[in-house]
């Protein structure tokens, strides 16, 4: 999937000092355009702030309720990422580990998958209202189909020999998809959950700005209606490190869990 | 990856049983959608929420009939398709060069690395404040979110051509131009229609996305307005035309891909998992 093969390339990269020291330079001159963008005029300062008013704006925020946003967020995001999982892993070996179920119902899910996580917004509000528990629905929701869908492929292309081998050693369905079909199935969950992941940050965030719950996407969104660009800058900073950090942990996460696979 | 678990025995089968192999894909979401009928023509009629599929389908024949289809799915698939442009046209060369040059690769590593995990709906604000509302915004948000996987698959594409071709190039003593249209492109394009793919798939996201969250056009907001005016059956009817067409533009966009690496030679292996 896609997301594990950006990632991919991102780890390959071993930057040597005098790399490493260019690419710094490099971010500090995008820094420094910046600077000189917004002080210089050449861009209303409307919406474009200073860097330092975005960074004052980060640190008084981060003093303040801002904090409170960035965790009401995070929580939002990992209790969603986590039922995503949780539902899309046993969901995906209930019907995976079936042929017939798979043929039966495999095709359905596969209509499902290119459909927007947030396209089902405006249901869920009518059938939930405007609350918290719904925007938790929908980000397990929509984060649910990458694992679910990627755990029924792991499952499906396991090798017929190693059905083979199940069948001659008796293995119980339950035995065969614990020893075999996860294992097996194992690097394209992970790929599955990288992508879960950034899905469930991008409709936590949309979530927060239609349904008025408290968190980063409502603030942000409210820095922009008031005009306060400093704060709307702040806003997408912490945005940013938080998907940063998220990625950066599933990526570690990774590494371990296949270790196994680079013997 | 084929699925070999999905094999089907070879031996030729009557026309009954083909028939019903061919109807199978259909019974699940069949009968998910009767027992929905039949729930809201019962328990659930006086449901503000949800509306039996028969009406939701009338509504869409309403829809159909009445050209109000075609305006917002018009709409939000040129957005889809300007941002995506735009993102391509700068992420194919930014891509390219960073690709053929380690050193340049590397100097870019940080910056890439520190803009691409903004959550690009975390834009949507930005957007509304630089460009007000319109096909301007929701452009804006949906190149940028399509940049970041764009550019990097780009670099991927041109660090895979063959070391060779580029020795080639060199010894032919090449310009620059000429070496990219006649070596690297072509050596690239497999690649670079996988990663098309993939754009073309988070750009249509991001798009209804934008327009849920916030701009008043497109299917997104059609969508919202008939939930907001609690008229069920045509959400739904919005809900299922929002996954027809994900549907459509990924299967075309798919059997593009395809027809491309035949085409070119190498099939890469990205395509297959995702």
């Amino acid at each position: 999937m896609a997301g594990a093969h950006e990632g991919r390339v991102a780890m390959n990269e071993h930057l040597r000092p005098r790399e490493a020291a260019a690419s710094v330079a490099l971010l500090v001159a995008v820094l420094a355009l910046w600077w000189a963008a917004s002080h210089g005029g050449w861009v209303s300062r409307v919406f474009l702030p200073t860097p330092e008013a975005t960074w004052s704006s980060l640190v008084e925020g981060l003093a303040g309720e801002w904090l409170g946003f960035a965790a009401s967020t995070v929580q939002r995001m990992v209790l969603g990422f986590g039922l995503a999982a949780a539902a899309g892993v046993l969901i995906g070996v209930a019907i995976g580990s079936s042929t017939t179920l798979r043929e039966w119902i495999g095709p359905t899910l596969e209509f499902m998958r290119p459909l927007p996580a947030s396209a089902v917004l405006p249901l869920a509000i009518s059938l939930f209202g405007l609350s918290a528990g719904m925007v938790l629905a929908v980000v397990a929701f929509g984060a649910m189909w990458p694992v679910l869908l990627a755990t029924l492929h792991g499952l499906a292309s396991v090798h017929e020999r190693l059905r083979e081998v199940a069948r001659s050693l008796e293995l119980s369905r339950t035995a065969f998809v614990l020893r075999i079909g996860l294992p097996h199935a194992l690097p394209d969950i992970l790929a599955g959950l990288r992508l879960a992941l950034t899905v469930s940050l991008i409709v936590s965030v949309v979530g927060e700005m239609i349904a008025s719950q408290s968190g980063l996407g409502q603030a942000v969104l409210l820095a922009a209606r008031s005009f306060r660009a400093s704060e709307l800058f702040a806003g997408i900073i912490l945005l940013g490190a938080l998907g940063f950090a998220s990625n950066a942990l599933l990526a570690l996460a990774e590494r371990r869990l296949l270790r196994w696979q680079r013997r | 990856m084929v699925t070999s678990g999905m094999a089907e025995p070879a031996a030729p089968a009557s026309l009954p049983a083909r028939l019903a192999r061919a109807a199978r894909p259909w019974v699940f979401p069949l009968a998910l959608l009767g027992l929905l009928e039949a729930w809201a023509r019962t328990a659930g009629r006086s449901s503000d929420a949800l509306a039996p599929p028969t009406l939701a389908l009338r509504s869409f024949g309403t829809l159909v009939a009445e050209g109000g289809l075609f305006g917002p799915t018009a709409f939000t698939l040129g957005s889809a398709a300007l941002g995506l442009a735009l993102a391509v046209l700068a992420a194919l060369p930014l891509g390219t060069l960073l690709g053929l040059s380690r050193r340049v690769g590397a100097a870019a590593f940080l910056t890439v690395e520190a803009l691409r995990p903004v959550p690009s709906v975390a834009l949507i604000p930005l957007a509304m404040l630089v460009f007000g509302f319109g096909v301007r915004m929701e452009v804006g948000v949906i190149a940028f979110a399509t940049f970041w996987p764009m550019l990097v698959l780009a670099q991927a594409a041109a660090r895979q051509v063959e070391p060779q071709l580029l020795e080639v190039s060199a010894a032919l003593q090449l310009t620059p131009a000429a070496r990219f249209a006649k070596v690297v492109l072509p050596a690239m394009v497999p690649r670079l229609f996988v990663a098309l793919r993939l754009g073309v798939a988070i750009a249509l996201v991001v798009a209804v996305t934008v327009e849920i969250a916030a701009n008043p056009h497109g299917m997104g907001y059609a969508m919202m307005i008939a939930q907001q005016s609690l008229d069920p059956a045509t959400m739904l009817a919005w809900l299922f035309w929002i996954g027809v067409v994900g549907w459509l533009v990924n299967a075309a966009t798919l059997a593009l891909q395809q027809r491309v690496a035949r085409r070119m030679g190498e099939a890469p292996a990205v395509g297959g998992g995702a």
